[in-house]
């Protein structure tokens, strides 16, 4: 059986799952799981793949907001534009943060995101088209290509069930390309992927500029879907709990940010009629998870899966691939 | 001599003053985060919320027992400081072995927790704390408040004794030496692993102790660090890390120029130490005293 086999197996099942669970759960919550998972997939594919540890990716995410509810509110009716729009600005925010916070390493990478996140809240707070404190609210549901109405939660929730499948998927094809490949090398060894004569900072900026557009995307399905950008989007809370979704579903997994999204969503909303614990139990699950299980809970599981496997197999596989 | 550059001269004094106020705690702030960071190599995410919970100290003291400014500022570090202790000891030292990456992660867990406990038992209100030093000194253009004063001369001899402590002394030079190399300092017969938990416990009680400072100055509330946190990490890629000299410079250095821009152009103060750090990472991506890009 071929491990290739498995993995299209894994894109069934899940997919099976998500596309049975309006019938059980409301649309709505599932939507913010989605949203949440693309956007924990972004953190993840950066920091998992390339090394990048970002704790500015609500800039991206709020930003791309703001594009995509004041483009709808405005100009156009189509979501598809909207959403472009909310992407390419993204990704340009990306480009230029980028350019300028890969030059540093390290912790300062992380340091340098979080203050440009900051910049962005504060311009997010000021600019004339935001909403300041109130945020952009009542955004219309749009169409796309004027075929496909979003007015219900069922229709939405599969649009919204497409595009972040399709980022998924764009995400999964990059880390397995020869690209992707070349962003794990230089993440295990970058003196050495740099004196294989690759241009680092280029392959880290594409992947940061990627990983921003990602981002960008689940901010812009977010908007679509609750019609509400608010200065929280863009806020480090939502910087945070992405990390927090990657790391309890398991970094350098395809499908820990989507099991980190459920659980950790599912946990704040059963916690919704005690707000003040919200915050007090996700502090106790980063502390926790980063003690006692790092690997997180896909990472785990695949680490049980392939210990099996060495086991029942002579002799012990030392690498599969 | 009324006005300089066009502006009275009473504002540009009024906010070069507030500029040395806030450099003081972008001082001592990066100076903690500069000394964990060299020994332990792990940015402390949660110095904000131990900064937040030295205020809180002070205030629960003043507040329940009517401990007053001045007892608080020495029980208060001490609390805070005894918290890293506690924080080091049973979760940071079990990930120093790992990717650096984990024990920046506990940190940034460790901060939301406690923020969260914060704001769970207090409320996230402010609270006032009153000033310990009243009056001033009237210096004809602009009336200087003592408790002012006070805070910026701690700052300076607490952040240079700091630094004397660590380049100029034999234990300062033990610090030094297990940052180079760990297990050579070991051989030597010097409790490394417990150096590491008291340089943490110490780093942390200075971000308690200049959170005391700042309780009569600012509100004391939970959100008080994570405001503060995030404008000393850009002062912190500005300056880099490698030199404590070089955080403590840079940090009044930044308050001075957040004050200045205050009175020209008072829009851009709150992002002024950001586009500092926009134009120094395209200028000099290393730092002013960077070693290590």
């Amino acid at each position: 059986m071929s491990s290739m086999l498995y993995k299209y197996l894994w894109w069934l099942l899940v997919g099976l799952v998500l596309l049975l669970a309006p019938l059980v759960v409301y649309p709505l919550f599932m939507i913010k799981i989605l949203c949440a998972a693309l956007l924990a997939a972004s953190v993840n594919f950066l920091v998992g793949y390339a090394g990048l540890l970002s704790f500015g990716h609500a800039m991206f995410f709020g930003s791309a907001g703001y594009i995509t509810g004041y483009v709808l509110k405005t100009w156009t009716g189509d979501g598809l534009i909207g959403i472009l729009a909310g992407v390419l600005v993204s990704a340009a925010i990306g480009w230029v943060t980028g350019l300028l916070a890969i030059r540093r390493q390290g912790v300062y990478f992380s340091m340098i995101t979080l203050a440009f996140a900051q910049v962005i809240y504060f311009l997010a707070l000021r600019l004339p088209f935001t909403g300041g404190e109130d945020g952009l609210q009542n955004v219309p549901r749009p169409s796309f290509l004027g075929l496909v109405e979003t007015t219900d939660h069922q229709s939405l929730y599969f649009v919204v069930l497409a595009i972040v499948g399709l980022g998924f998927w764009f995400i999964w094809r990059i880390v397995n390309s020869p690209f992707g490949q070349v962003l794990t090398a230089i993440r295990d060894n970058e003196p050495r992927a740099m004196s294989l004569g690759y241009r680092v900072n280029r392959y880290k900026l594409i992947a940061f500029t990627l990983s921003a557009a990602i981002a960008g995307l689940a901010g812009s399905v977010k908007v679509i879907a609750f019609g509400l950008a608010t200065l929280t989007d863009v806020g480090w809370g939502t910087s945070g709990d992405a990390l927090l979704i990657c790391i309890v579903g398991g970094m350098q997994t395809l499908w820990g940010p989507l099991i980190g999204a459920v659980l950790v969503i599912a946990l704040e909303h059963m916690l919704v009629s005690v707000p003040e614990l919200v915050q007090i139990v996700q502090g106790l699950v980063f502390v926790l998870v980063v003690m006692l299980f790092r690997k997180g809970i896909v990472g785990q599981w695949l680490a049980w899966w392939k210990s099996r496997q060495s086991s029942t197999h002579l002799p012990p596989a030392t690498s599969e691939h | 001599m009324d006005t300089l550059f066009g502006v009275p001269v009473a504002a540009l004094i009024g906010q070069v003053l507030i500029g040395l106020i806030n450099g003081s705690f972008y001082s001592l702030m990066s100076l903690g985060l500069a000394i964990i960071f060299g020994l332990l190599h792990v940015v402390n995410f949660a110095h904000g919320v131990q900064y937040m919970l030295g205020a809180l100290v002070a205030w629960v003291l003043l507040d329940t027992w009517g401990i007053n400014y001045w007892w608080a500022l020495l029980i208060a570090p001490v609390v805070v400081g005894l918290s890293g202790l506690a924080i080091e000891r049973f979760f940071l030292r079990h990930l120093y072995h790992l990717d650096h990456v984990y024990a920046l992660l506990l940190t940034v867990g460790m901060g939301i927790l406690i923020e969260g406990l914060v704001k769970f038992k207090f409320g996230i209100g402010g609270q006032p704390y009153p000033n310990p030093m009243s009056g001033g000194v009237d210096l004809s253009v602009t009336f200087v408040p003592w408790y002012r004063l006070w805070v910026i001369g701690v700052a300076l001899v607490v952040s240079l004794g700091t630094w004397y402590f660590i380049d100029r002394t034999k234990l300062g030079a033990y610090l030094r030496a297990a940052n180079e190399n760990p297990n050579l300092v070991r051989t030597f017969g010097v409790n490394v692993p417990r150096m590491l938990m008291l340089t943490y416990a110490f780093a942390v009680a200075l971000a308690g102790f200049s959170g005391v400072m700042a309780a009569p100055i600012y509100q004391v509330s939970p959100y008080m660090g994570s405001n503060l946190i995030i404008v000393v990490f850009a002062v912190v890629v500005i300056g880099g890390m490698g030199s404590i000299l070089g955080s403590i410079l840079t940090g009044f250095g930044l308050g001075v120029i957040e004050g200045l821009t205050k009175v020209f152009y008072p829009e851009g103060a709150s992002v002024v130490i950001f586009v500092v750090m926009i134009l120094m990472l395209a200028v000099r991506p290393s730092g002013l005293f960077g070693r290590q890009p």
